[in-house]
């Protein structure tokens, strides 16, 4: 067996995240030489971003709230279930909660607690939709949670008209939730010196939800279940866990987070869900529990080098490169990555193979020369 | 492997409806009956609310285009999942299809982007294939990530090549020239001069003739083509009884002398050829343009005809001219998507009567109730919101997979990774 913290371990589980980077920088850089873009000045432009306070704030910022989303999905993902619908889930959640919260009036942290309840809610319950339909009729959440994102699409843009739950923004031609006032919202962090931009207090949300990722899945009876299932849902079986239980509570939690994709967004800088609310995060939640490999630090790094790769984007065009290109980047590292963790496991199971295989030999060979001496 | 025993014995592979010749003429005249059954409902509809459009020629010809590029994206699904390998990167397949047919349609005409659409859509099904069968790396993240990855790639290429072209700019191509269109002369002005009339079901048999026959692209008919194509490769040949037999019981296959990895690269790709044949519908015919985003989630809209379907071509084709019809009706407006309201009614209360017909108590009462329930919306609202419309599609994938789950029956090793030499 090899040791949990054995050096070649950690190793191998750090080169699969690399060696896709690096693919991925070399594919990028022959589009760019192809396309006659200069790719090595393309990049030191963006790494020279990083050092611009106002941007350290925005790459934090995205980076909780892919963070979130990238957790939602990765409870799913370690027992092998595939919540597509994080991305239908966030949105119904951030606009009812949105709209629960510019119409209520509590005292500060009530109001604040009472909105991050009701996404929650809200997202467990779409996500539960889907974990009813596999339990009962044996659905694939896959196809499930696409369904309910289209139609998730549709409730929101029926709720978000004038005359339900949408009002005038005034001051531009958008429209959105009535505003959640001052008691609703949860203060910025003046973390990074040389901005008035803040960090989002909902940071602090993102860092405990990934604990408390890590606590549950990690070191729980719950959490052994979920990864037992993931790894083999027979032997699970077997040993006595209730599948059908697992799958709804894990649904159900994976939903509870995707409610609070939207928040840091909400509570932190737009107070009013609009039609300008960002869309689509579900699927880079998706793209970041892969490249985090449903490791909640793993988790982590992906979120950060993703928002780095968004906030940086714009800063190509002075280069007169599109911007687009680390879409081409993002893209690439995610499949390569994926194939990366694919190979390495694959090559775990053959050393393992091949140790087990080396020590049976040796076992042959002692037991052969005592039946020989015997 | 539970089914390795059974598939053992020579004609296990062999699927049923295979062998019985006579049930599949049955069934083509009971699809008969069943078609001009809903015509003759639709007729009773049209009469009773008074909106023409229902089954005008101009609904059904807007029906027909909206389907194409859904029964496109399915029909590159029902290739791949038929040989085992799912398939969720059919919307990036078809993105990278609209990027074709806009990128080379604008330089040098509408057939080669057509041509080009079909390449960079069997482009992206080789990818897949290399990743899900070379590397047999699980097929659902793979396709999530040629999703992203078919989004990157043209939204760049976009913004490098469309930018300093005449007319296009960094989200859209220049406009692609027209491809022609074929109206079955005689037939269709006929057609056309009856629909106009008021005559109960025969106005409308003749509205649909009209639609079908009137001002069809080119596109239309190769992608009909491939529909009944696809049904005989796979259903009436050794290719495809072998490529099947991927989709059901690879280890078998492998061991009758089935090069399953060469199988599952064909269809892949072939799959990906064809959403990016849907793609080219899209943006030559559908927009005479390449625009980011044209695609609007059609490539799981596809997915789920297919399953709609029941993985088979008839049943995808039948899931797609729904999905198509209903998105037609909310171009027409409220009023036509309000009469859509009454025909469900009367559709579920057919159901439940004859649920109630075969002792289904529970369920046929439920289908009434629901029928009561939609009857009555109909009846205390005069119009009913567009977003209701654009949902029905998909509530109505999620209702047949919850209520026909028996009915449907997927390859059996369908998403499974085939590992060569490590069957279990």
């Amino acid at each position: 067996m090899i040791g949990r913290f054995s050096i070649r371990g950690v190793a191998l589980s750090v080169a699969a995240p690399l060696l896709a980077i690096v693919f991925a920088l070399t594919v990028t850089s022959l589009v760019l030489l192809a396309t006659g873009n200069a790719p090595l000045g393309a990049f030191s432009t963006m790494l020279a971003q990083l050092e611009k306070p106002r941007i350290q704030v925005n790459i934090l910022n995205s980076a909780t709230t892919y963070y979130l989303s990238a957790i939602a999905v990765a409870i799913g993902f370690r027992m092998k279930l595939f919540n597509i619908g994080v991305d239908g889930q966030y949105r119904l959640a951030a606009m009812l909660a949105a709209a629960v919260g510019g119409a209520i009036a509590l005292p500060p942290v009530f109001h604040v607690a009472t909105i991050i309840l009701v996404a929650m809610f809200v997202g467990a319950l779409w996500a539960g939709i889907a974990a009813v339909l596999k339990v009962t009729r044996g659905i694939s959440e896959v196809i499930s949670t696409i369904m309910l994102n289209f139609i998730a699409t549709g409730i929101v843009a029926y709720l978000l008209a004038p005359g339900r739950l949408a009002v005038e923004i005034t001051g531009s031609n958008n429209i959105g939730t009535k505003v959640i006032p001052e008691s609703g919202r949860v203060p910025g962090l003046p973390i990074i010196p040389g901005t008035p931009n803040l960090v989002f207090g909902m940071i602090i949300m993102a860092i405990i939800v990934g604990v408390g990722y890590w606590f549950v899945i990690n070191r729980t009876r719950f959490g052994f279940d979920l990864r037992a299932t993931g790894a083999s849902e027979t032997a699970a079986v077997a040993s006595g866990v209730n599948v059908k239980k697992m799958i709804i509570v894990t649904m159900l939690l994976s939903g509870a987070v995707a409610g609070l994709v939207g928040m840091p967004q909400l509570l932190g800088d737009s107070y009013t869900y609009g039609l300008d609310f960002p869309t689509g995060l579900g699927f880079t939640g998706i793209a970041i529990a892969l490249l985090g490999r449903n490791n909640p630090i793993g988790i982590a790094f992906g979120a950060l080098l993703w928002s780095f790769l968004d906030n940086t984007s714009n800063s190509l065009e002075f280069d007169n490169v599109p911007k687009q290109t680390v879409l081409i980047m993002q893209g690439v590292i995610v499949l390569s990555v994926v194939i990366a963790y694919e190979l390495v496991r694959r090559y775990r199971i053959r050393m393992v193979a091949s140790d087990v295989g080396r020590q049976l030999d040796a076992e042959l060979v002692t037991t052969a020369a005592q039946g020989g001496s015997a | 492997m539970s089914d390795l025993s059974t598939a053992n014995s020579p004609d296990a592979l062999i699927d049923p409806q295979f062998r019985k010749q006579t049930n599949k003429r049955l069934t083509w005249l009971r699809i008969l009956w069943w078609a001009t059954g809903l015509l003759a409902i639709l007729s009773v509809i049209r009469a009773v609310t008074g909106v023409d459009n229902l089954s005008s020629a101009g609904t059904v010809a807007a029906a027909l285009g909206l389907a194409v590029p859904i029964g496109m994206a399915g029909l590159g699904g029902l290739w791949s999942e038929r040989a085992g390998v799912v398939n969720i990167g059919l919307e990036g397949m078809l993105i990278l299809g609209t990027f074709g047919a806009g990128w080379a349609g604008y330089q040098w005409g509408p057939w080669a982007g057509l041509a080009a659409a079909i390449a960079f859509g069997a482009l992206g099904g080789l990818i897949h294939a290399v990743a899900t069968v070379t590397f047999a790396v699980d097929q659902i993240v793979v396709g999530v990530a040629i999703n992203i990855l078919a989004i990157g790639i043209t939204q760049f290429l976009a913004a490098d090549w469309f930018q300093g072209a005449s007319g296009g700019g960094s989200t859209q191509s220049p406009p692609i020239a027209p491809i022609g269109t074929v109206t079955l002369p005689g037939i269709s002005s006929v057609a056309q001069t009856i629909s106009e009339t008021d005559i109960f079901f025969v106005s409308d048999l003749a509205g649909l003739i009209a639609g079908l026959t009137t001002n069809v692209s080119y596109i239309t008919l190769i992608a009909v083509f491939a529909v009944v194509a696809t049904g005989f490769i796979l259903w009436r040949t050794a290719f495809g009884l072998r490529l099947r037999s991927c989709g059901e019981a690879p280890y078998a296959a492998a061991t009758l002398g089935v090069p399953v990895r060469t199988y599952k690269y064909i269809a892949v790709i072939m799959s990906g050829a064809l959403a990016g044949l849907g793609g080219a519908y899209l943006a030559i015919v559908a927009a005479g343009i390449y625009r980011e985003g044209q695609t609007g989630g059609r490539g799981y809209i596809g997915l789920a005809a297919m399953i709609f379907g029941n993985w088979r071509p008839g049943g995808l084709m039948a899931g797609a001219a729904l999905f198509g019809y209903t998105d037609a009706l909310q171009l027409r407006g409220g009023e036509a998507v309000h009469a859509l309201l009454l025909l469900l009614a009367v559709l579920l209360a057919a159901y439940g009567g004859y649920m109630l017909y075969r002792r289904r108590l529970r369920g046929g009462a439920i289908s009434l109730l629901i029928a009561a329930g939609v009857l009555s919306w109909y009846l205390t609202t005069t119009d009913v919101p567009p977003q209701f419309a654009f949902i029905a599609p998909y509530l109505a994938t999620l209702l047949v997979l919850a209520f026909a789950t028996q009915r449907l029956r997927m390859p059996a090793a369908d998403g499974q990774p085939y590992l060569k030499g490590e069957e279990h």
